[in-house]
């Protein structure tokens, strides 16, 4: 299989049936609907488990109960589908139960529209459900990297026990780029034992519990910071980012996914100006990226965060920034797509400003 | 190269199939390609349309703003579309469906009636492979025997027996271009 033309969605359903995802639960929605179409056809083939539930609740259940068995499991939906599944991905976490959930977002609040959004980072990154608990959030810009990133969020929920979002959009769900599945690394789809699963007694001695519930505040209290342990762990290791000409910028742009692609659009408008734009691109939401911005707050005059939504990955940015520079941000929303002139023209705006 | 194409059109007209074929066509020819399709209520039956990027370098974007090539199929795409063509860029037109001629001066118009040529050869079904020819021929974006192997991919072996009437839409579509003088540029029929 050399290079094939795929839309995001279909990479992502491939990429997960390749990392050993034999198990995919979901309900339909736009626009994610490709993943839940090439899974009904695909499952049945490598001998895999497709079921369209009745619901996003129940589906989310499913995924809590596939993944306390051990089982690579995936589910995926749009905005509105997953803050239906809020609950389970709590328990889910809470469980300490790896699955894997895609979010490719839609305009909200509320139904909203079916056109591109990035307005949901505050649900995926900050909590979304109950508790204290994290997702690890993993942002694609290409086709490539989205089967990339799938690959990697199987391996890194196994590795931390808790579930691993792929947060993506409208547009890269739709759209096709060629992407290449050889040149993905192999040892990740690697599945290692899993001695907490239940999967029944066999020659255990002891009994595993799946489980959310603890009424022993002194015991939840103990594994509420055992969570948060591996939360830690993760802040080192899993923290993945772009930077591109940021060495001699003096104004930097934040983007993620599709809308750094756009970003760089803008940076190229800006070249033919003689104006030096860079641009850091976090690819892991959760973990935030704090490193490129401690190598360049020193030396850029602004950071300029550009979001489809009202300001909400900017939060993150302030806190990296710490202050220590002025930190803009230029959005559009409910399915409206920044262009990069209008970019440019904000980048001149604060440029004129002293 | 940097190529920027929007296809517009009617839902059924093979709008997202047009561009389909160019996209697998320039990744036949080693380039970067992106295709985004309109995927709101359009696709019922009002307008869809396509952005298609092909390219030397790694796409940024997908969607078109600055148009390089713009395919209108249908009156409302050429009302829309025609102000994103670039100076020097080409303009498609399918004057089977569109009387309204194109203002702008600044570009390269191409008239094609579509419509009546695909029902020359038998199915009306093809028009969208006439201005394709068309396309190739007149911009060179790529190779038409690329176009050729990627109309095969993507019809794939369920309509493999439609692959001999595309193929001599688009071989049409290709004449038009290659028997046109300057001249007669913008007086195709």
């Amino acid at each position: 299989m050399a290079k094939v033309l795929m839309k995001g969605n279909e990479a992502l359903a491939e990429a997960a049936i390749q990392a050993g995802c034999r198990h995919y639960f979901g309900y339909p929605i736009t626009p994610q609907n490709e993943v839940t179409a090439y899974m009904a056809k695909r499952m049945p083939e490598v001998g895999g488990v497709f079921l369209q539930a009745e619901s996003e609740v129940s589906a989310i259940n499913m995924v809590y109960g596939a993944g306390g068995a051990g089982a690579r499991v995936l589910i995926t939906s749009s905005s509105p589908g997953i803050s239906l599944m809020q609950e389970g991905i709590s328990y889910i976490a809470g469980a300490e139960v790896p699955c894997v959930i895609a979010n490719i977002m839609r305009g909200g609040p509320g139904l909203g529209g079916i056109q591109p959004s990035q307005s949901d980072y505050f649900q995926a990154t900050k909590g979304g459900g109950h508790g204290d608990y994290k997702l690890i959030v993993l942002a694609p810009s290409t086709i490539q990297e989205m089967a990339e990133l799938v690959q990697q969020a199987f391996h890194i929920a196994d590795k931390y026990r808790n579930p691993v979002m792929i947060l993506g959009d409208g547009m890269l769900g739709q759209m096709m780029e060629p992407v290449d599945f050889d040149i993905l690394k192999k040892e990740e789809n690697k599945i290692e034992e899993k001695p907490w699963a239940t999967t029944g007694m066999g020659t255990r001695s002891k009994r595993n519990i799946i489980n959310s519930l603890e009424l022993d505040p002194q015991v939840l209290e103990k594994h509420n910071i055992e969570i948060f342990k591996k939360y830690q762990k993760a802040a080192k290791e899993e923290v993945r980012y772009e930077m591109t000409d940021c060495e001699e910028a003096e104004i930097i742009l934040v983007a993620y996914g599709t809308i750094a692609r756009v970003a760089k659009n803008a940076i190229e408008l800006a070249k033919r100006e003689n104006i030096k734009v860079g641009l850091i691109r976090p690819i892991s939401l959760w973990p935030f990226p704090e490193e490129p911005f401690k190598k360049t707050r020193d030396h850029v005059k602004a950071y300029l965060t550009i979001e489809m939504s009202m300001g909400q990955m900017v939060e993150d940015v302030k806190l990296a920034v710490n202050g220590q520079k002025e930190v803009h941000f230029y959005g559009r929303v409910g399915g409206m797509v920044p262009e990069p002139m209008a970019i440019l023209e904000e980048i001149k705006k604060i440029r004129g400003k002293k | 190269m940097d190529e920027k194409i929007i296809f517009a059109g009617f839902g059924g007209q093979g709008i997202m199939s047009m561009g389909l074929i160019m996209s697998y066509a320039g990744m036949m020819d080693g380039k970067n390609v992106s295709w985004l399709p309109s995927y709101g209520p359009e696709m019922r039956g009002g307008t869809a349309n396509c952005h298609v990027t092909i390219s030397d370098e790694p796409v940024g974007s997908p969607i078109i703003n600055e148009a390089t090539v713009v395919v209108a199929m249908n009156r409302p795409s050429l009302e829309k579309y025609e102000k994103y063509i670039v100076p020097g860029g080409k303009l498609f037109i399918n004057t089977s469906l569109i009387e309204k001629k194109a203002e702008r001066k600044d570009i390269e118009i191409y008239e094609i009636a579509a419509n009546d040529i695909a029902n020359e050869l038998g199915n009306l079904k093809i028009a969208n492979m006439v201005i394709l020819g068309a396309l190739v021929r007149a911009t060179n974006i790529t190779k038409f025997e690329s176009v050729l192997k990627a109309l095969v991919e993507v019809l794939g072996p369920s309509k493999e027996h439609l692959v001999s009437i595309n193929e001599k839409a688009l071989k049409k579509g290709s004449e038009l271009i290659e028997n046109l003088n300057d001249k007669q540029k913008s007086h195709l029929e």
